[in-house]
């Protein structure tokens, strides 16, 4: 293989896997890893790894690959993420790590992302994590939210000898790995579980169904329960509706509950009980990550699906891949296209969608160009099924119990961006909750970072 | 875990369960409710707290059997367990953040229908234990759907109940009851209705005619229940709110009921329909008036 071709992923064929959930992509097989790696130079300057979030030492894991020494490997990733089959999966890489790779100033970046996913399934299914854990060391942390940055900061003090709590308010920990990402890009039973499996190997405690704010407020835990310190890392999962006429009519979902009853509730499973519904034609309203995972989702479920989108493809905000996936797979994507109505049937269904055409006029301040509606354009496209994916917000339910807890004007929880200390003492934040929906690892990034400074305060 | 401590059936149909959840009990608040999720393949089942017992450690919960879920319910036994309790959730009412002597001054009427009278008793309860005198109107579909009537009266609140069928105390409807109260003097400032989305639409429409603050209870159709999933959205004074976090009591008066009574017949002929073995229009509590 020449250094300027990267190794081709195996995936499941775009006919074949819209008729099921099992993952898309195949991912490495050693031998195909290790000539990939050896693609690598080995840069001493890496610029890769200055745009990792949280650094992970990219040449080096690498060149551990290149030998086929896949444990010593995992070890040198083991250093910087927590999730690393996880990120490997779903980190935007071409934005981030391989975004900076120097092989793609010429050709193509390294595949660091199938490799660290190679490496962390390997190391997964060859032996048991490395789960070094320094002795009790009689102080509990409380974490709230078990997604990404909970997830993460909790292991982290759990290997520092901490007795960690963590509370999540759904009956399946996760957050939005178990109930956002679907299971075609992210398996649960094979590799979203063992990750949590393993934090509870290390002493971490999960309890479930504790909305904190509801059952038991922040206070409480610091002054009734013992909790020395707390960590919010309770995401960003209020969606957002357009405010349109008809928007309430039956057929109209947030992604996050179209998303929600297929994933957290399994709802494409026969033998579950929760019902969902999927049209013949699904109109998915947004371009971003969550839009082609409901879209995806809707073509599993056997409808025709469209993405409604208002800018052009340039500016979807999805990652390449995800949108060359929902291509493949058959989503008609109808761009420069704004909904303006939701049509309704006497029964109180979705009848169909008004949209209006639009065309980009002047870059904003930010430098993009805002879509316009053209006059005169509007039509009525066919749909029975609306998925409305427009982003989401921190749910207030925290904040609007936690005196003192300061939050900006978007409902986010303001933290320090180094420590994610609160203005709260003792009350630190981060991930989707301080910054509004972002990623997967730059939560794990702000959940690690504040389990250092909780350490800091509480060791000292 | 959660495990089933207590069980009674209170009508055909109709059964009470008290659940050991010691942080839910510790926390919950008449208005309130929790999820029960049954087993692994279980959905998300939001279900009213209709009392709890903070030394006990226990949250009785009151269901009606209408499909798959809580026909399921219905067969587990004291001793098994469900495998989820997530609560309590949404804003308690609103008449527990009123100074008492404040309240003491109201003339409450609450107007239970069929099951809803579950969720009416703690609210009952609470306002009848800090001396607020209330008046309460059950009404049902006949003699053996009638529930809680005497846990009630053993509360010390005044109760009058109503038939559908007249097959006991009398024949009407709950809103008959509430119109010849107020019309023999009652001076009322607040009705507080409960029951099918179509007896809480009635009730509303007459105490708009008078005048009368209202509240009512709503049961849209839920999923997560912690504001994650618009599941639960309805409009109220032209405004879109989630009932699981905003709700779920709402001024009657500004409810859109009609889209909240189609949202709620959503997935009707999704799921469960051939797993309905009670009769067909048992949703009907009987109080309401053509509520089909
Ligand atoms: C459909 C979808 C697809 C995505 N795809 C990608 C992708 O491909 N790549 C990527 O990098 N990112 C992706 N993201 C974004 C990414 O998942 C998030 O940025 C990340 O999960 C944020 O992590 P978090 O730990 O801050 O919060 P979450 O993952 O949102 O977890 C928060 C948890 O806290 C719980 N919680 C909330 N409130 C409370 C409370 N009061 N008490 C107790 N628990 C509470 C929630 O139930 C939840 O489990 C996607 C997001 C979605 C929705
Ligand atoms: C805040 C709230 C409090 C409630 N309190 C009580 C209570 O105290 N006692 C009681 O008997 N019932 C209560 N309900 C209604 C109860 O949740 C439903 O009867 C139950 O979910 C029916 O499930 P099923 O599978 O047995 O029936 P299905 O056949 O699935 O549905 C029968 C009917 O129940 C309603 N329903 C179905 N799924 C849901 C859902 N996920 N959320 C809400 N409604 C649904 C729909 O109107 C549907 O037509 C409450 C609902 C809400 C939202
Ligand atoms: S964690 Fe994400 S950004 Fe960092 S190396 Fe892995 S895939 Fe790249
Ligand atoms: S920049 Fe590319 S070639 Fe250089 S070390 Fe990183 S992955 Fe290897
Ligand atoms: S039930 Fe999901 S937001 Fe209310
Ligand atoms: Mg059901």
């Amino acid at each position: 293989m020449s250094k300027i071709t990267r190794v081709p992923v195996r995936e499941q064929s775009p006919k074949k896997r819209v008729t099921n959930f099992a993952e898309v992509c195949l991912g490495y097989s050693l031998s195909e890893a290790m000539t990939e790696a050896a693609r690598c130079l080995t840069c001493k300057n890496a610029k890769c790894v200055g745009n990792c979030p949280v650094a992970i030492n990219i040449p080096d894991f690498i060149s551990y690959v290149k030998k086929g020494e896949i444990a010593e490997a995992a070890n040198v990733i083991a250093q910087a993420s927590a999730l690393p089959a996880v990120c490997g999966r779903v980190c935007p890489q071409e934005t981030q790590c391989e975004g900076k790779c120097i092989l793609g100033i010429k050709g193509q970046p390294v595949a660091i992302g199938k490799l660290e996913r190679f490496v962390a399934d390997w190391a997964r299914e060859n032996r048991a994590q490395p789960a070094i854990v320094a002795p009790p060391n009689g102080k509990k942390v409380a974490v709230i939210g078990s997604g990404p940055a909970g997830l993460t900061c909790a292991g982290d003090l759990a290997r520092k000898g901490y007795a960690v709590t963590v509370f999540e308010a759904l009956h399946e920990p996760g957050g939005v790995l178990v109930y956002g990402i679907p299971e075609f890009r992210l398996p649960k039973e094979s590799v979203v579980k063992p990750e949590i499996a393993n934090l509870e190997k290390m002493g971490v405690a999960i309890e479930t169904n504790v909305i904190v704010g509801k059952t038991v407020t922040i206070d409480e835990l610091l002054e009734e329960e013992g909790f020395a310190a707390v960590f919010i890392g309770s995401g960003a999962g209020l969606p957002k509706f357009m405010g349109i006429p008809g928007e309430n009519a039956n057929g109209v979902f947030s992604a996050n509950e179209f998303l929600t009853r297929n994933n957290l509730m399994k709802a494409f499973k026969k033998q579950y009980a929760t019902p969902i519904k999927a049209g013949k034609k699904v109109a998915v309203v947004g371009g971003g990550n969550v839009a082609m995972d409901a879209a995806r989702t809707a073509a599993r479920l056997g409808s025709e699906t469209h993405i409604v989108y208002r800018r052009s493809e340039a500016e979807l905000p999805a990652r390449v891949e995800e949108v060359h996936h929902a291509q493949e797979e058959g989503i008609i994507f109808d761009i420069l296209t704004n909904p303006i109505e939701v049509l309704v049937d006497d029964s109180g269904w979705v009848a169909g969608l008004k949209c209006v055409k639009m065309e980009l006029g002047e870059p904003d301040a930010a430098g993009r160009r805002k879509p316009v509606p053209v006059p005169g354009s509007e039509f009525i496209m066919e749909a029975d099924t609306v998925i409305m994916s427009l982003g989401t917000s921190p749910n207030p339910l925290i904040s609007a119990t936690t005196k003192g807890l300061a939050t900006n004007k978007w409902q986010c929880i303001v933290a320090d961006e180094q420590t994610g200390l609160t203005s709260r003492e003792r009350v630190y934040a981060g991930g989707d909750a301080v910054t509004g929906a972002a990623t997967v690892i730059l939560a794990m990034g702000a959940g690690k970072r504040a389990a250092q400074a909780i350490d800091d305060m509480l060791a000292g | 875990m959660y495990k089933i401590l207590g069980k009674r059936q209170l009508a055909p149909q109709i059964y009470l369960m008290d659940i050991y959840a010691p942080r839910v009990a510790k926390s919950a608040k008449p208005g309130q409710f929790v999820i029960v999720k049954i087993d692994e393949k279980g959905e998300r089942i939001p279900l009213t707290i209709c009392d709890y017992d903070v030394e006990k450690e226990t949250v009785t919960i009151v269901f009606q059997t209408l499909g798959k879920s809580t026909i399921e319910m219905a067969d587990y036994q004291v001793g098994d367990y469900f495998s989820d309790f997530a609560g309590p959730l949404g804003e308690a009412s609103e008449f527990i953040h009123e100074e008492l002597p404040v309240l003491k001054q109201q003339r409450m009427v609450f107007v239970a229908g069929g099951v809803g009278t579950a969720p009416v008793y703690p609210q009952v309860k609470w306002l009848q234990q800090q001396g607020v005198q209330v008046d309460v109107i059950i009404g049902a579909r006949n003699q053996e759907m009638v529930i809680l009537e005497n846990e009630m009266k053993a509360l010390g609140a005044t109760v009058y109940v109503t038939t559908d069928d007249g097959s006991y105390s009398r024949k009407g409807l709950v809103t008959d009851v509430l119109k010849e109260l107020i019309d023999s003097g009652k001076a009322y400032d607040h009705v507080i209705a409960i029951g099918p989305m179509i007896m809480m639409k009635f009730v509303a429409k007459l105490t708009k005619e008078y005048g009368l603050k209202t509240t009512v209870s709503l049961n849209p159709i839920m999923v997560d229940g912690t504001g994650m999933c618009g599941a639960c959205r309805i409009t109220v004074g032209g405004q879109i709110k989630f009932a699981c976090v905003d709700g779920p009591e709402f001024d009657g008066h500004l409810i859109d009921f009609d889209e909240a009574m189609r949202r709620q017949a959503m997935y009707k002929t999704e799921e469960g329909q051939s797993l309905l073995a009670v009769e067909k229009g048992s949703h009907t509590c009987g109080c309401c008036g053509g509520a089909k």
